[in-house]
């Protein structure tokens, strides 16, 4: 079958219990633009138990169409029964893009079903564009047009790489959540809703789930949030973060670390920014005592605003800082806290 | 039972990196570690090894010398390695990766297979599913804890706010961790006895039931149009202050800005 049979562009609308995950939003917003840019609609991949009631969500962020596969063996994740699903939908429905979520759902979901339908895969994906490949042709070489363009990080963030599939369809890519931007919902927008079950029957590789422990979560989500205080090793003891805690309390804004906080058990792993932890893109971040690794910068680099403050001149937050402050936070944190009351206040 | 385990040699990537002229990456002119979450897999087999008894195998892929990280593994405690390596294998995405160590893997017997969740050179988490796929098995990805029940494993497979506790009859596929444990140091005997032991070195021609149309550069699906070191947004300001000074000068520029 030639590439040209495959046609749209599609996006795993990964859910869990039944709640779409924001990334699922994310993906609709970029899927637009591709499709946009290639004349195509884009088409949501529904997969779980008992979830039809999403698709509705999913016609308000942007999809066109929305691809049910609704099976009680679908309830809760397993790379099984979820491989089958979506290699089903694109066996059937033979999509020139797929976009999954890079979650710890969709990193395990996205290289199975890729190598199931013999195609590539690129992970974690920060731009997505549509253009030609090879960019530039030597003579005799022939060009792609209208080819998906993957551009990622790698090697700790050290290098960029853009990536094509040009000789296998579909084209796929995973995109980790908070980096693509989802559109303001349509109210009452409507999808074209399509139900697909391609049959499950259980086999040596269903996994049997014998529990499911769900961590106790009193944090706020960090990607959500519009101003961060992040605080990284220079903040010196668990205790200490009280002074970022009442900053971040003067401008509503929530607290974040480093990674080595997190390894020095100073807060707990789901505030940590960075390649493994989250990607932030605040309107305001503020780096207190974050000496600004590579592989920290690679998670909040796109913010609006970047504030250091860090007492090593030569620390390389700096390089990425709009405003860097060169001083001792212990100092500097409380006297902005103080300054900032009194200025809201007024 | 008998466990294989996974590895790769990777770039320290706190060191730089360098490419090719086509833009792969010059793995040669770099310096190496073994990759982390590979090592957190390698020490849970010897754990396994331990409590229950198996024999470990470890298996690379990568230019020959890859068998450091072997050796390394074996004065861990793993009984045998093996490297494939072959100038036709070079250049490979997941899809290739996987498929040459499937290939490999299809020679050995095993109950269980062990690869780290990723590593830190690509940082995709592809090539141990696609390993499972290849081979037909399930897979257990992101698992934070493995215990062994009969002919079972009970797996806990981490997700952004939960685990599953998971069983599956063996042989499956796990990926591991770095949390998983933290793997023990070479003994002064083990690094002896590694570099006394043969270390078992396989080519193309030892794959089984793989094409050369999915092997190494030419068999990858995706392909690098560009590689470049990264752009960043320059730097701002930078200014050494007395603490109100700095203070002011803040407060001034979110005025600025419109932030306050």
């Amino acid at each position: 079958m030639g590439l040209e049979e495959f046609k749209g562009v599609f996006i795993f609308a990964q859910q869990v219990d039944g709640v779409l995950d924001g990334v699922a939003f994310e993906l609709l917003g970029k899927g637009k633009d591709l499709a946009k840019d290639l004349n195509t609609d884009v088409t949501a991949v529904l997969v779980g138990s008992g979830i039809k009631g999403l698709a509705d969500q999913l016609a308000e962020y942007g999809a066109d169409k929305v691809i049910v596969v609704d099976d009680p063996e679908l309830k809760e994740y397993r790379t099984e029964p979820y491989a089958h699903a979506l290699a089903s939908v694109i066996n059937k429905y033979k999509p020139e893009i797929v976009l999954v979520g890079a979650t710890a759902i969709g990193r395990d979901l996205g290289p199975t079903v890729s190598a199931r339908v013999k195609t590539g895969l690129t992970a974690d994906c920060t731009v997505l564009e549509i253009g030609d490949f090879p960019l530039n042709v030597s003579e005799g070489q022939e060009q792609s047009h209208n080819q998906l363009l993957m551009t990622r990080p790698a090697f700790g963030g050290n290098t960029i790489a853009t990536i094509a599939c040009p000789y296998n369809r579909p084209q796929m890519a995973t995109v980790r959540p908070g980096v693509m931007q989802k559109i303001a919902p349509i109210a009452g927008a409507h999808a074209n809703v399509e139900e697909f079950n391609p049959g499950f029957t259980p086999d040596n590789r269903y996994v049997e789930i014998l529990n499911i422990v769900k961590a106790v979560k009193n944090t706020a989500n960090i990607m959500d949030a519009k101003i961060l205080v992040s605080g990284g090793r220079g903040v010196g003891s668990k205790e200490n973060f009280k002074l970022l805690d009442d900053l971040a309390e003067v401008l509503g804004a929530t607290v974040s670390c480093s990674r080595a906080v997190v390894e020095n058990g100073w807060q707990p792993v789901d505030l940590q920014v960075g390649q493994t932890g989250k990607t932030v893109r605040p309107q305001i971040y503020f780096a207190i005592g974050i000496s600004g690794a590579i592989q920290h910068v690679a998670g909040m680099e796109d913010s609006d605003l970047i504030v250091a403050i860090n007492k090593d001149e030569d620390a390389p937050i700096f390089d990425v800082a709009d405003y860097g402050l060169v001083g001792d936070l212990n100092k500097i944190v409380p006297a902005l806290t103080a300054a900032l009351k009194s200025e809201m206040g007024k | 039972m008998k466990i294989v385990v996974c590895i790769k040699q990777v770039p320290d990537t706190k060191g730089g990196v360098k490419f090719n002229p086509d833009g792969t990456l010059d793995r040669a002119a770099m310096l190496t570690i073994m990759n982390p979450d590979d090592k957190a897999g390698l020490e849970a087999a010897l754990r396994l090894k331990e409590q229950y008894g198996a024999e470990v195998t470890v298996l690379t892929m990568g230019l020959p010398k890859a068998d450091e990280v072997l050796r390394e593994a074996m004065a861990m405690g793993a009984d045998r390695g093996i490297l494939v390596t072959d100038r036709v294998l070079g250049g490979a995405d997941t899809w290739a990766t996987s498929t040459t160590i499937a290939g490999a893997i299809r020679n050995l017997e095993y109950d269980l297979i062990i690869t780290g969740r990723q590593a830190i050179d690509g940082d995709t988490a592809q090539v141990g599913p696609q390993i499972a796929e290849h081979l037909g098995l399930p897979v257990i990805s992101y698992a934070q804890d493995i215990k062994i029940d009969g002919d079972s494993v009970i797996v806990q497979r981490q997700y952004e706010d939960r685990y599953h506790e998971l069983k599956v009859k063996m042989p499956c596929l796990i990926t591991a961790l770095s949390e998983l444990n933290q793997p023990r140091y070479m003994t002064p005997g083990g690094i002896f006895d590694a570099y006394e032991k043969e270390v078992t070195v396989w080519g193309r021609a030892d794959l089984k039931d793989v094409d050369d149309s999915d092997l190494g550069l030419k068999g990858s699906p995706t392909k690098i149009a560009k590689a470049s070191d990264k752009v960043r947004k320059g730097a701002g300001e930078k200014v050494v202050l007395d603490t109100d000074e700095a203070v002011a000068y803040l407060i001034g520029k979110f005025k600025e800005k419109h932030v306050i």
